[in-house]
């Protein structure tokens, strides 16, 4: 607990989102808004996913017993459906407005359907892992000890390790989803849909955090992998990239500087 | 005076502003910790902002593109303000008043605390009433530099005076004025966009910040969640006591009753009071206004910044040191204070650095909404965030409103308002033909520089220089002197209520931080809603109902719904 746990597992989890958000995202005002703006529609999917448990908790006169559990999972459940609905209602938003943007400025290069495909995954990523974690962080700066109870005690870096594999997989998401989208391949916005809902549903077994946290990394490796086919890498651009052999970034980068 | 030179950071300065205008002593009568302020777009990028908005509505949205023709029709008729109010306003009185006299930049009048209940009230009500304005002028060098078209309308600054004098009326505080684009119309889509994204990211700084320093604030020191400032030391009993005093008498209904419906009742009549105590403050400011009693306006705006800067800095000095348990003697500490307030009161009456002004206001505005937030009793705090809203809207909107009156007269006189307290991040560059001077880039440059400056390049605009003027008293108004406007300006009053909702819903609530994020995220959208609301529309708007209600809704369905479900998702570890 406090400062050290508190600082390692901020840094675990919001660590490689903070990167991304100052090196790709900072620069740009309009990526910014549209990134405020997808995090606001993550925000917005919570709400309605909260009602919807809240209806049905109520419906059910919070009963204690097991009916809570499977209230539980069921709004876990309908939950993801909702965010997935919420990113779809976001592309087209953001469809529309490219549109719009491309009428006033046909010369002007409006952000890409890929970048904002990535702008708003971060933002769902952001939004849904600073909402996850951010209380549990804010517990851990005080004093106390972790599984006193029989509890495991690393449930702080499970927390952390989980938050970030969370906002890496919104990214992803987005990416593949956006892509489906505007490609018309409806397999692919299942497969998101698929692979969300699974990835919830491993938190189930949340003591175990062995297996949980092993296959949610081995689905969001893989998901990275098919993120990067879909945004337009390749395997040569990887290799010139990773040996610094790629001219048009190095310029692009000299140029900008 | 100079005509039209950048006299103080910050100030968007118009060149073909009439230095034989009246000065009025009170910048901005309304410009105390601004209310809702209007906004205001330049055409062109109104008309941009326009279409893309119409890409995204449905049909039956009113044209706006009429709407701001009919404005610039309107200015024209009304004696050459072309650019509709979305000209200036604020900052062009702002500026033509520090053309004709510097050191009449009473501008900044503080939101008064809590124990200048007159001036506070009236501060309250100035602010409330404006809109933001968006600034956005765009320099005519464009046009000469490329050999364009003249200039169509007549230089939007004088217009802007008039149109600053009718924003600063209005609404002090919380405008964002736009100036008038002159670029060949090549550049300006893109520039437009891209100054519109810009200008909204200058925004989000300073309202973010603002907003984090009354939230670490509440989380840390517990006086500002104490009611009625018990202290356990005797020493600033007195000082923590009278604004208590001073805002009971705003709100007497107490709110320790044991009915809920009571209880309800009570805050109710307390915001009546309070929004009636604002409404009779405005209305006697525009009775001020209108009788030319600037003398008293302009002591009262000194005397309520005279308080914020040194007797509420001394309080929130002393309570965070006891926080931290940190001792410090009286005289380090009656340095410290003294040499904070007087660096204050010159920043932003005078002149300063613009990032230590803007860095005043934010700081000025924080300590506001953290009295706000200790002295209004609970459901009280959020039945006046809500009228406060209503009330803008209809200030702003109605042709009886208050300030559109005060604005009206303004525009009259054909006088700059006083500006009072405005949170201003422009940047201006003044380009003359003969001091193309690239090196000469002195304190007024800001970050986003760079990123100009490439825009510019892009556009095969190899030879605009970025020139930054130091403020040159006697700079000639050049019939060639382009002048680079992009400034964005906030009123305070925007700043302190926006930063009252996200405290307070960072004070109550079980130490829930979802509930303030999602009301900061909230927020943040609701002002680029109205920035784009503005853009699509040029008129006036106010600033304050279309934050606070997403605000609203967001605290308290966040606090009732989300919070349970995510807490029990997290006690499950559970992950959505």
């Amino acid at each position: 607990m406090t400062a050290a746990v508190f600082f390692g597992c901020a840094f675990i989890a919001f660590g490689p989102a903070l990167a991304l958000y100052i090196f790709t995202i900072a620069t740009e005002p309009l990526r910014v808004i549209f990134l405020i703006i997808g995090a606001f529609f993550w925000l917005v999917s919570l709400l309605f996913s909260s009602l919807f448990w809240f209806m049905a908790r109520t419906i059910t006169d919070n009963k204690d017993g097991p009916i809570q559990k499977y209230l539980l999972i069921l709004g876990v459940l309908v939950s993801v459906l909702i965010q997935e609905m919420f990113r779809f209602v976001y592309y087209k938003l953001l469809k529309k407005a490219s549109e719009g943007l491309k009428t006033i400025n046909p010369d002007e290069t409006a952000p890409s359907m890929r970048l904002l495909a990535y702008v708003s995954g971060l933002g769902f990523g952001i939004m849904s892992g600073v909402f996850a974690f951010v209380n549990t962080l804010s517990d851990s700066l005080g004093p106390g000890t972790v599984g006193i109870h029989g509890d495991s005690p690393q449930f702080f870096l499970n927390s952390a390790f989980m938050t970030l594999v969370i906002i890496l997989l919104h990214v992803f998401w987005g990416i593949i989803f956006f892509d489906g989208c505007e490609k018309k391949k409806w397999s692919s916005l299942l497969v998101v849909l698929l692979t969300h809902l699974l990835v919830s549903a491993l938190t189930f077994i949340s003591p175990h955090y062995g297996i949980n946290l092993v296959s949610t990394y081995l689905i969001m490796v893989l998901m990275g992998i098919w993120a990067f086919f879909v945004a337009g890498g390749s395997c040569r651009s990887l290799k010139l990239c990773l040996l610094c052999q790629d001219k048009d970034f190095l310029l692009f980068n000299q140029r900008s500087r | 005076m100079e005509a039209g030179i950048q006299q103080r950071p910050g100030l968007v300065l118009s060149p073909r502003c009439p230095v034989a205008q009246p000065r009025g002593p009170l910048g901005g009568v309304m410009g105390r910790a601004g209310l809702p302020g209007k906004l205001a777009g330049t055409a062109r990028s109104a008309r941009r902002c326009q279409k893309l908005f119409q890409a995204l509505l449905p049909p039956w949205l009113p044209g706006a593109a009429a709407g701001r023709t009919l404005r610039l029709g309107q200015h024209r008729g009304a004696g050459g303000a072309s650019q509709g109010r979305a000209m200036l306003t604020f900052m062009a009185s702002d500026s033509e008043e520090e053309v004709c006299d510097e050191r009449t930049s009473l501008m900044s009048a503080e939101s008064p605390p809590p124990r200048c209940c007159q001036e506070a009230r009236q501060g309250l009500e100035d602010r409330e009433s404006a809109a933001q304005w968006f600034q956005n002028t765009r320099a005519r060098h464009r046009r000469a530099h490329h050999g364009g078209v003249p200039w169509p309308s007549p230089s939007g600054f004088p217009q802007r005076s008039q149109d600053s004098e009718e924003d600063l009326d209005e609404d002090a505080d919380r405008y964002m004025c736009s100036g008038v684009p002159g670029q060949p119309s090549g550049l300006e889509e893109e520039l437009t966009l891209k100054y519109g994204a810009k200008h909204v990211i200058m925004l989000f700084v300073p309202v973010t910040l603002c907003m984090v320093v009354v939230v670490a604030t509440i989380k840390s020191v517990r006086f500002y969640t104490e009611k009625n400032g018990q202290l356990p030391y005797g020493a600033g009993r007195e000082q923590s006591l009278q604004p208590a005093i001073s805002l009971s008498i705003y709100t007497p209904f107490t709110e320790d009753t044991p009915s809920v419906g009571q209880r309800l009742l009570n805050s109710v009549l307390n915001t009546l009071i309070m929004i009636s105590v604002i409404v009779a403050m405005t209305i006697f400011l525009v009775v001020l206004y209108k009788y030319r009693c600037y003398k008293f306006i302009h002591g009262w705006l000194i005397m309520s910044s005279l308080m914020l800067l040194f007797l509420f800095t001394y309080i929130y000095l002393g309570e965070v040191l006891k926080t931290y348990n940190v001792a410090m003697d009286y005289p380090t500490l009656f340095l410290t204070v003294w040499n904070f307030g007087a660096v204050g009161m010159v920043c932003i009456h005078w002149k300063g650095p613009l990032v230590l002004q803007q860095a005043y206001l934010i700081m000025i505005s924080a300590l506001m909404a953290l009295v706000f937030i200790k002295y209004l009793p609970e459901w009280s705090a959020w039945v006046i965030l809500g009228a406060i809203s209503v009330y803008d809207l209809v200030a702003v909107l109605c042709p009886k409103g208050p300030l559109r009156m005060l604005v009206e007269t303004a525009q009259e006189r054909n006088e700059p308002i006083f500006p009072a307290l405005i949170y201003s991040s422009a940047m201006v560059w003044t380009v003359g033909m003969a001091k193309l001077d690239p090196s000469s880039q002195g304190a007024l440059q800001l970050p986003y520089d760079p990123e100009m400056e490439d825009s510019y390049d892009s556009f095969g605009e190899p030879s605009y220089p970025e020139v930054f003027e130091p403020p040159l008293p006697g700079y000639p108004g050049d019939e060639l002197e382009e002048e680079e406007e992009r400034g964005v300006k906030l009123g305070l009053g925007d700043f302190i209520f926006y930063s009252v909702l996200v405290g307070k819903a960072a004070a109550t609530g079980s130490g829930d931080w979802n509930t303030t994020l999602a009301c900061f995220v909230a927020i943040l959208i609701g002002l680029c809603l109205t920035l784009l609301l503005l853009a699509v529309f040029k008129k006036a708007l106010p600033a304050l109902p279309i934050s606070i209600t997403f605000g609203l809704i967001f605290y308290f369905s966040t606090d009732n719904l989300v919070r349970p479900f995510m807490d029990t998702l997290a006690s499950h570890q559970l992950y959505i």
